[in-house]
């Protein structure tokens, strides 16, 4: 092994841990045997070069992709995500990158896009809007700045906005990981800086986060804990306090073993 | 923030002197023309192209014949788009999520041939009814299933069903006319709620229906939602295949039951092609500011659009203008209307 965990701070404990995942699409190894741990109420944070396996290795998490080996250990039960759905019921819930919003529906349809709440019995089953409505503003509560009107239509919202949405409904959702796929990556500097003081509130909250970035600026800002991809292996962990971004860069481009 | 848009004829700007109450006038000023920005907006025109196209038909075809605005007319008028509002809103499920039904027409017809071989074969009404619209069910079923499932393109798909639906109607019919003669069928034609015909009160109940199911239930937002964008559907938990197989079978089944208005209009059951009501459906949703692309849901206006296509060729027709001009209008109306989409506000 090349790694060695770093030390966990006695007063939090592992909700998640994912140890040798391997998985290949055709004969590409994107992951060769990567590990992950994630601490209860903590942001944790996963780097590393463009195809050095984040994002296969969080698609694993997700349910998207079926591991081929290695074993994920959810509050210490060993766990299989055979799609999406699966990992929602365990209460994983991600930001996607696309954000998967619909931007002809509202943002309380947006919330409620599959599990809706309804009223009525059999087919008189009607949608509950009002609930629906109240429930989206609070799962939008202080999040934002600028929360947008439940009721409008998603493609009148700002990028930023629009992250606010999508990061809402999956924090609103989650009962336990909130996984955010480079949350910032398309926005401006202002969006940016908003989209953090989202991600800030959650974290006050005690909401278990993945993040997944490139700006090592922002993961040293945000998380506790950061975790180090190259080539499919996790090389290093480190506390975010015990660390720099030069030491970070060192690491992702194997300028610096760990 | 407080600076509204000035409009030069507004009570705002009659304040003649250098320090008008920057407070309190503009507030109400600015609703003012902000309810007057409506108009000038060309999305609100857009928007409701169908209930205003419709409001101007009815006043100048009320100018220029004393016939028009009489109930009898206006009577004729909803009994004959009946059928079309029913296709109507067939089209408009399945264009919410993006795709077409070019078969619904032929599906219309299929089921007519079917009703009418039962019927012939000398089974009851209703059971002759179940069947006509069995089969067109079965049909729209077709079309979902190749869709869906086949991962073949709308306008492909219904293509072919289109001409599977024509052919077997005229396979089936050995391409005679079935005469019908029923009691059932004579008052569904002659039975009226005040001045309204049967037919349109069952079309009417339809779009009830449709508006019910299409905004008021999680299927309806379903629908709306692979429309609008499968892919974040379908990361929502949205079965985005069985959605596009439950829309073209509510558009089979519609054109079943059309089939047994259609019936109930000509008094037989013909295997002849109606491709006018094929344009006419998807004009009307077209009519009735639905976006092609999908993702847009709405059943009132497809359901005045299907009413003013009527209401058009019901007004030149009383004005005397040849036949050979109607397709023209209604294709110059229809080509209007998209044109006023491209200002929808999204």
């Amino acid at each position: 092994m090349t790694t060695t965990p770093a030390p966990a701070p006695a007063d939090t404990d592992v909700l998640l841990s994912a140890t040798g995942i391997t998985k290949s699409f055709g004969g590409v190894h994107a992951l060769r045997g990567a590990h992950l741990t994630m601490r209860r109420g903590e942001v944790t944070a996963l780097i590393g070069d463009n195809g050095a396996g984040k994002s296969t290795l969080v698609r694993c998490l997700s349910g998207i992709h079926q591991p081929d080996g290695g074993e994920i250990l959810l509050d210490g039960k060993k766990v299989h995500f055979a799609s999406p759905l699966k990992a929602r019921e365990h209460g994983i819930e991600t930001v996607q990158q696309n954000l998967a919003l619909v931007e002809d529906l509202t943002v309380w349809q947006n919330f409620f896009i599959g599990r809706e709440l309804t009223k009525g019995v059999g087919p008189f089953s009607m949608l509950d809007r009002k609930k629906m409505k109240a429930q989206s503003l609070d799962m939008l509560g202080d999040l934002a700045v600028n929360i947008p009107p439940v009721t409008s239509r998603v493609r009148r919202l700002s990028g930023g906005q629009r992250q606010a949405v999508s990061i809402a409904r999956a924090a609103g959702w989650s009962t336990s990981i909130v996984i955010m796929d480079e949350p910032t990556a398309a926005l401006g500097v202002q969006e940016t800086a908003r989209v953090e003081n989202v991600i800030k509130t959650l974290r006050d909250k005690g909401v278990t986060l993945l993040l997944i970035s490139h700006n090592f600026d922002q993961v040293l800002r945000l998380s506790d804990h950061v975790a180090v991809m190259r080539r499919g292996l996790t090389v290093a962990e480190r506390r975010a306090t015990d660390t720099s971004g030069d030491e970070l860069v060192a690491l992702i481009t194997g300028a610096k073993e760990s | 923030m407080n600076t509204p848009k000035e409009n030069p004829v507004s009570t705002t700007a009659a304040a003649p002197s250098g320090a008008p109450s920057k407070k309190d006038a503009p507030s109400s000023g600015s609703r003012l023309t902000e309810h007057l920005g409506d108009f000038k907006r060309l999305s609100f025109w857009a928007e409701n192209a169908a209930p205003i196209g419709l409001l101007l038909l009815v006043i100048v075809f009320s100018f220029l014949s004393p016939i028009f605005f009489t109930t009898g007319n206006i009577s004729a008028i909803l009994m004959a788009s009946s059928i079309l509002v029913v296709l109507a809103i067939g089209q408009s499920f399945v264009i919410t999520t993006g795709g077409i039904d070019l078969s619904i027409a032929a599906t219309m017809t299929l089921g007519a041939v079917v009703f009418g071989l039962s019927w012939d074969a000398g089974h009851n009404f209703w059971l002759a009814v179940l069947l006509g619209i069995g089969a067109s069910t079965l049909m729209g079923a077709a079309s979902g299933f190749l869709i869906s499932k086949g991962k073949v393109t709308d306008f492909i798909a219904t293509l072919g069903t289109m001409g599977v639906a024509t052919g077997l109607a005229l396979i089936l019919s050995n391409g005679r006319p079935i005469t019908i003669r029923s009691d059932e069928l004579l008052s569904l034609t002659t039975g009226k709620v005040w001045i309204v015909g049967l037919p349109f009160v069952i079309a009417a109940t339809v779009a009830v229906l449709a508006w019910f199911v299409m905004f008021r239930t999680p299927f309806g937002m379903h629908i709306q939602a692979v429309g609008g964008s499968e892919e974040a559907a379908v990361a929502n938990g949205v079965k985005a295949g069985r959605i596009r197989l439950a829309v073209y079978v509510i558009s089979g089944a519609l054109a079943g039951l059309a089939a047994i208005l259609l019936i109930a209009r000509v008094g037989a059951a013909e295997p002849a092609v109606n491709q006018a009501y094929l344009l006419n459906s998807i004009a009307a949703v077209v009519l009735g500011g639905v976006a092609l692309a999908g993702g847009r849901a709405k059943i009132a206006g497809p359901v005045l659009g299907a009413i003013l296509l009527m209401a058009l060729t019901n007004g030149l027709t009383l004005m005397g203008v040849s036949q050979f001009y109607q397709p023209l209008a209604v294709g110059l109306v229809v080509v209007l209307a998209a044109l006023l989409t491209r200002f929808q506000s999204r």
